[in-house]
């Protein structure tokens, strides 16, 4: 009994206490610099000053973050759209091949999404393979000047975080009774209702974590922009970076970092209100 | 909905959607020719540039040694948090928990300029140290989660039927709970490691000039433009992380 | 000097403000075979874990071998179990899982391979010794979780529902391997189940667990021909229970109404005269007569037959009444009468034989 409660102690008190030190203190010290004002020579003054969280309702800084928020919900939408039928397909298959085709979307979730997206300037690029193949083709005349457009960023973000969308997804759709269709079927619903009143709800938890998964990153990932091209301070992220490293104001870079904090506990918050504990889905 | 023929039509696109632009990369680290898009023959050697290259070997070994310490540090971490998680009741364990899941979800950009704000406070200067705790920070929450969901499928009765034979909790743990867990401890290993050699947006904020690794070596020379040396490197890291995740899953599948 | 291995008193446990056991007293006697028998649920679980020391109860002792056991871990009691999970350890092998036990005590390697032999010999798995769990059939795993346990020479074995993650073939065997095993080691079983048939073939006393409580302990046949209550009497085997009123009572003899027929029973519980009381009797000790096979009929129902189904060795026939109501009845075959041929709707007499009936008072 004693040997129990000096493990656990040991045990739980390490990892306590190097995750509040290194986890909790930080973040809370990000909270306390987002109150201070900027010191000219690197860091802060110890001055209690609002002035960071009312800069960010300056219409530079709004539309910036309206522009990050739109592209991140257009991410997740195509990652939803394209990934959702892929999973489900996928979750159905019979085939002995099945624990290979999954593997073959776990590599990509786990690859570097830096080397990913510099995969995809190789591609895009305007002598690249995309536009030879196109123009050998005669399907374009001039080649398309896809990369450093918005456009670019966009497929780069769904590309990066499509797996991201199709892990949770193919877990939820898994657990799924598919009798439950035929179910609905037989009970004369049509293909559209059986699968509006009966798939979506209960593959909402996998659409919310796949959502969550890709709608934060896709805020953040401020190398995409960089090396995809499109405007520089497309992102939160870029934002942040600029902040902290260029403009030497790491008051106004918290308090984005706050913005962007409350946006994922509400997020948070809505999953947790949506989904009844029983049917969350694991984290991936 | 759809028949079968254009199910299977549709995820062949997806897989050449997501592996397309990898399969070029990796076919052009090949290519005999600088600056071009055709093929002009097969070479190695951009390889060969590769390993001439003293400040590459020196970053990767750079990146080698913070990933192996790091990965190693929270799986062994982890794994105690995961097991006392698993089998004792104590105070606080839902709010720990709760964290647990909400660093996982964090951005990565937030956690990245929390560590640059407390070392900055702190006049730790950027370098192997700050980078190193970064890393074990940002892979123990996944290495908890993934242990203890690994063990939450084993039957409970074979810790009672242990203790029942007399298994002190040193015993219980060296010779049951390790064992059986083992194949979950590489796999998460192998995957934190991964973690850690990919890692560029923390890396990004916390790591100084006198400690260069490679995510943020390769982020240097990427934004200069393409290079065939480039595609090389790429190359070797999608294969590494290619061995290292399929390792991991066989591992997960595994039963003992 | 008695000869109870355990003795249990004043036991009680509660879960989140719900009582799981009520006040248990029960007393183990040497080398018996003991089933705590009742419906999941009941607390006979949860009575099998206060004895191996997983739970600590609410209050009341756990008396083993003359020692009181408040406080003392599961392992230094003297007791072992083997769960309804088997619980193998599935790294190591079937060797190791026998030895593991012995391995923590630091016993010398020389004496563990041999009681491990022994064990494996003992239950029929010398051939087996090098494979692993999941390599063995359910069966086999059984026999090593039985061999993990009595290796170790336990007081007492306890067994929680051993056998009930088997098919019924192999569930069986097991019951006349784990008699046999229990008959050959003199060890103390304590066996745990809900299935009445197994408890019934296998043990010397039942104890019927009920609600937290224990309902009634004896040997099979008392609990099965003498249950103390209808919570007893309907749990264990089929029974047909009828409102019964006294009419007169002369010493011994009993003069009753059933279904509106007056019969007469022995008073063998001191019953008085206007009381209410049930009649309990089991359908195999119903005799049931063609209409033209009788001439007397004296302490006899008439009824209907409503279904007949044949089983084999017997046939179940239910019943109805003048009343409406269904009773069941089985009849076995016999060689020598053909006689056992009954059709739907056929009218028959109904009677059972003088005093296999069980009379209880109204609660």
């Amino acid at each position: 009994m004693n040997s129990d409660r000096l493990f656990t102690r040991f045990a739980i008190g390490i990892n306590a206490a190097w995750l509040t030190l290194f986890a909790l203190v930080p973040i809370i010290l990000i909270l306390i610099v987002s109150f201070l004002k900027p010191d000219p020579n690197f860091f802060v003054l110890m001055h209690f000053s609002p002035r960071s969280y009312l800069t960010l309702i300056n219409p530079i800084y709004l539309k910036v973050f309206a522009r990050s928020l739109l592209l991140a919900l257009i991410t997740a939408g195509c990652c939803l759209c394209i990934g959702y039928p892929f999973a489900f397909i996928l979750a159905q298959l019979k085939t002995r091949f099945k624990p290979l085709l999954l593997l073959l979307v776990i590599i990509p979730f786990w690859t570097s999404s830096l080397l990913r997206s510099y995969a995809m300037v190789i591609l895009l690029e305007a002598h690249g393979i995309l536009n030879s193949f196109l123009l050998r083709w005669h399907i374009i005349s001039q080649p398309l000047h896809l990369l450093y457009t918005n456009t670019a960023v966009l497929i780069g973000l769904v590309y990066c975080l499509l797996p991201f969308m199709i892990l949770p997804l193919y877990a939820n759709i898994e657990k799924l009774d598919l009798r439950l269709i035929e179910a609905a079927r037989d009970l004369g619903a049509s293909h559209l209702q059986a699968f509006g009143k009966v798939i979506i709800p209960l593959t909402l938890p996998g659409i919310i974590s796949g959502t969550v998964l890709v709608l934060l990153p896709a805020m953040t990932l401020f190398y995409i922009p960089d090396l995809l091209g499109g405007a520089k301070s497309l992102l939160l992220g870029n934002l942040i970076q600029m902040q902290f490293l260029y403009t030497g104001n790491w008051p106004q870079g918290s308090a984005v970092s706050i913005a962007l904090t409350v946006l994922m506990s509400l997020l948070l918050l809505l999953y947790l209100r949506l989904i009844p504990k029983a049917q969350r889905s694991q984290p991936l | 909905m759809m028949n079968r023929a254009s199910k299977t039509v549709y995820i062949m696109m997806i897989y050449g959607f997501l592996y397309l632009p990898i399969l070029v990369l990796c076919i052009y680290s090949f290519n005999n020719a600088s600056y071009s898009s055709l093929w002009h023959g097969f070479t190695m050697k951009w390889y060969a540039v590769l390993l001439q290259d003293n400040d590459l070997l020196r970053v990767v070994i750079h990146s080698l040694t913070i990933s192996t310490i790091a990965a190693t540090t929270a799986v062994i971490l982890g794994t105690l948090a995961a097991v006392a998680l698993y089998r004792y009741h104590f105070k606080g364990k839902q709010i720990f928990l709760g964290s647990i899941f909400v660093l996982i979800i964090l951005p990565d950009i937030v956690m990245g300029i929390a560590l640059l704000i407390l070392y900055h406070a702190l006049h730790i200067p950027l370098g192997f140290w700050t980078l190193l705790i970064a890393h074990i920070t940002f892979c123990l929450p996944f290495v908890i989660i993934t242990v203890l969901a690994r063990m939450s499928d084993f039957d409970e009765n074979i810790f009672e039927a242990a203790r029942d034979l007399g298994a002190s909790e040193a015993i219980m743990f060296l010779r049951i709970i390790v064992p059986m867990l083992l194949p979950a401890i590489i796999a998460s290993w192998l995957l934190s490691f991964t973690l850690s050699m990919d890692d560029v947006i923390i890396s990004f904020f916390v790591s100084g000039p006198s400690y260069q690794i490679l995510p943020l070596y390769i982020y240097s020379l990427v934004r200069l433009g393409i290079k065939p040396e480039i595609n090389a490197l790429c190359t070797i890291m999608f294969a590494v992380t290619l061995v290292l995740v399929t390792c991991s899953q066989i591992l997960f599948k595994k039963k003992l | 000097m008695n000869d109870d291995i355990i003795k249990i008193q004043g036991l009680s446990k509660h879960y989140h403000g719900q009582k799981v056991l009520d006040n248990i007293d029960l007393n183990i006697v040497r080398g018996e075979f003991l089933t705590l028998l009742g419906p999941s649920g009941c607390g006979k679980t949860t009575l099998l874990r206060l004895i191996s020391g997983f739970e600590n109860p609410d209050s009341g002792t756990v008396i083993i071998n003359g020692h009181d056991v408040a406080g003392i871990p599961p392992h230094q009691r003297h007791v072992n179990t083997v769960f309804q999970s088997f619980a193998l350890f599935p790294h190591l092998n079937v060797f190791e899982n026998i030895a593991f036990g012995l391995r923590c005590q630091n016993i010398s390697t020389p004496e563990i391979n041999s009681r491990v032999r022994e064990a494996l010999r003992m239950v029929k798995l010398s051939e087996l010794s090098q494979r692993k769990p999941h390599q063995l059939s359910g069966g086999q795993q059984q026999r090593v979780a039985i061999a993990r346990a009595v290796v170790n020479q336990p007081l007492v074995l306890l067994l929680d529902e051993p056998l009930s993650s088997l098919d019924y073939g192999l569930r069986k065997n097991m019951q006349i391997e784990l008699k046999q095993l229990q008959r050959q080691l003199g060890i103390t079983f304590i066996f745990v189940t809900h299935d009445q048939e197994e408890a019934l073939s296998m043990s010397d006393r039942i104890a019927v667990v009920q609600a937290g409580r224990i309902e009634q302990i004896g040997a099979p046949r008392e609990i099965y021909e003498e249950p103390i209550n209808l919570r007893v009497a309907q749990f264990i085997g089929q029974v047909n229970i009828f409102d019964t009123d006294i009419i007169e009572i002369n010493d011994k003899a009993l003069k009753v109404r059933i279904e509106g027929r007056e019969l007469d029973l022995e008073n063998r519980r001191g019953f008085r005269a206007d009381q209410h009381i049930y009649t309990l009797i089991r359908p195999e000790d119903i005799k049931v007569w063609d209409e033209t096979e009788v001439t007397d009929t004296h302490n006899m129902l008439p009824a209907t037959v409503e279904q007949v189904i044949y089983k084999g060795s017997t046939v179940d026939l239910m019943i109805r009444l003048p009343s409406g109501r269904l009773i069941a009845a089985t009849e076995f075959f016999d060689e020598d009468d053909d006689t056992l041929d009954y059709e739907r709707g056929e009218k028959v007499w109904v009677e059972w034989y003088p005093g296999w009936e069980v009379l209880l008072p109204h609660e």
